[in-house]
């Protein structure tokens, strides 16, 4: 077994437990490869902090001979999680100066599940501040580079935990996602990200930055990776009121299941006239797989999917205007003095925050103050209804997915994208499913000049598991194509 | 609807961002021209729909105003910028006569 990191990570479980591998071995071999990708700053800059002693410390837990412990579900699996949630081992900064250094004084919920159920937490990877960037070019301690092309970008903003699998660190990686923050860094990096319906996965530990589109996701290596990931972390939490007493079923199993009589909707609105035709054409040689595979293909219409980015940044940037005033210099993180109180406020979130949460932090001002508040903040979530009753109507006509590309592009180069309002328009496919809280999750379906293409499922509100079907089938259908 | 630099200083002082002179007037660009293509919703009928205010099974979820606690690993004066006697310290106000912090 030349390297136990190329294994699945309920094969790598089982080897461990049937004494063929051991946690030590996984953690020494997540972070050799740390090293030999140059994962941290001046290379890829993928991770911001790592703690092999902790790690260590932890593998040697798993490898204790407990036949308990041993058969713990992630039992001594190496994870990276993302720098906005929560652990109390290495520091939470979020990206941010705001928060350099800051090391919380409790485990995220989705970290504790992780933990208990047997996984190593190995870093905390690089991310756009406070989560707002499509590109992880917005962390206030460098841009992360894409491990498949190291000119292009990762995506954004969970870019670093995308890149760490793609890199091989980690089998499986905790991202957080607003509006695709997981879908497309897993889309520009070749792996599989998941984003679960609202309320599927606490958010406690997770550093809010736009509570209604919240969400904690999971990146894979692999469809099976990934399910392993979201079973694990789903399910009620008393600390999180807004997660659901929803039944949590395996999502491993579904890769027993089988698409005849699963009907597939292709909207037409994710497939506009200007669509660059070679991800059109993988999305296309997608749906004929999933066609030859039993399941049925209806062109569909989510008329008002045009109107999804107007109403994002609007609703983003004002709860994050509201969430982000909690950064002030007086409990957590940096403080920078000034001549009384306000002074100080000012003279700290000056300094702390970087130029596209300033930015987004005025335009959410702006839209919750006097005068413009029904103009835009109502009025985007009026629309916001409209565009969560497409989802419902479509659902109800039988349709059981939706089938598109998850982003417009492949990974664009680094810098490219200089206009805030062009660098939004990446979340193009993906914010919709935010603003309904439907499931969605991507996978890779081909490369264009080598770079990846990712497809993306969106199943309606709890009904992760058909996603998980259609993503098992797809990936075994395609096979190596999917790297071509 | 178009944003003025005096009403870029004005968000700033409401969100206790600081912004130079040079930098309000860049702003103010930029938000105008995001602010440009959210003018789209402007046109849309909404007349039949109520605003969203909450999603997925919670609703609007509320609970009562004892959160749980939350056992923490590490006391609050190991990550506070500054504390005395269990209390965060801050600059004094600036209509307090008493410029002792403590």
């Amino acid at each position: 077994m030349t390297d136990v990191l190329e294994l699945p990570a309920s094969s790598l479980q089982m080897a461990i437990q049937a004494g063929k591998a051991t946690a030590r071995r996984a953690v020494d071999a997540s972070f050799d490869r740390m090293r030999d990708v140059g994962a941290g700053s001046g290379a890829l800059n993928i991770l911001l902090y790592q703690d092999r002693h902790d790690a260590l410390a932890r593998a040697i837990e798993c490898d204790a001979d407990s036949a308990e412990w041993q058969a713990r579900p992630l039992n001594g699996v190496p994870v990276v999680v993302k720098d906005n949630i929560a652990t109390s081992v290495m520091p939470t900064s979020c990206g941010s100066r705001i928060l350099e250094g800051y090391v919380s004084p409790y485990a995220a919920t989705a970290v504790q599940k992780l933990t208990a159920a047997g996984a190593i937490v190995v870093a905390k990877s690089n991310m756009d501040e406070f989560a707002m960037g499509s590109s992880t070019e917005n962390s206030a301690f460098g841009p992360a580079k894409n491990p498949i092309a190291p000119d292009r970008v990762p995506g954004g903003s969970s870019g670093g935990s995308a890149a760490a699998v793609a890199a091989g660190i980690a089998r499986i990686a905790l991202g957080s996602e607003t509006g695709g923050s997981v879908r497309q860094p897993a889309a520009f990096c070749g792996v599989v990200g998941v984003k679960p319906t609202y309320g599927r996965v606490s958010r406690f530990g997770l550093v809010a930055f736009a509570s209604s589109l919240d969400h904690v996701g999971v990146f894979g290596k692999n469809v099976d990776d990934a399910a392993l990931g979201l079973e694990t972390i789903s399910g009620l939490d008393p600390l999180d009121s807004t997660s659901a007493a929803e039944p949590v079923p395996s999502f491993r199993d579904a890769a027993h299941g089988g698409l005849t009589g699963i009907v597939i909707g292709k909207p037409k609105e994710y497939f506009p006239d200007d669509l660059d035709p070679r991800i059109r054409e993988r999305c296309d040689a997608a749906l004929d797989r999933l066609k030859s595979l039993g399941a049925e293909v209806r062109d569909v219409s989510l008329p008002h999917t045009k109107l999804a980015i107007e109403v994002y940044y609007i609703i983003a940037p004002a709860e994050a205007s509201s969430n982000l005033a909690r950064f002030d210099g007086v409990r957590y993180g940096c403080r920078v003095d000034g001549d009384g109180l306000g002074a100080m406020y000012e003279a700290t979130r000056s300094n702390g925050f970087g130029a596209e949460v300033t930015r987004r932090i005025l335009l959410g001002t702006y839209v919750l103050s006097a005068g413009y508040y029904d103009a835009y903040y109502r009025k985007a979530q009026q629309v916001r209804g409209l565009i969560a009753r497409d989802f419902a109507k479509v659902f109800s006509s039988g349709v059981h997915l939706l089938f598109t590309p998850t982003t417009p592009t492949t990974a664009f180069p680094l810098g490219s994208k200089a206009d805030p309002y062009e660098m939004y328009l990446s979340d193009i496919f993906t914010c919709t499913a935010n603003l309904a809280g439907v499931p969605a999750m991507s996978v890779p379906i081909g490369r264009i000049d080598g770079l990846p293409v990712g497809g993306q499922f969106i199943a309606t509100h709890f009904d992760e598991r058909q996603m998980f079907v259609a993503a098992f089938a797809l990936e075994r259908a395609l096979g190596a194509d999917a790297l071509k | 609807m178009a944003i003025s630099i005096d009403d870029v200083h004005h968000i700033a002082r409401l969100a206790r961002l600081g912004v130079s002179g040079a930098c309000a007037e860049s702003l103010a660009r930029e938000l105008n021209t995001i602010l440009a293509h959210m003018d789209v919703l402007s046109r849309v009928d909404t007349s039949s729909v109520e605003e969203v205010s909450g999603i997925g099974a919670a609703g609007l979820p509320l609970r009562a105003d004892t959160g749980p606690q939350i056992p923490l690993d590490r006391a609050r004066e190991d990550f506070a910028p500054r504390m005395k006697d269990g209390f965060f310290l801050v600059p004094r106000l600036a209509t307090h006569d008493d410029s002792d912090e403590s």
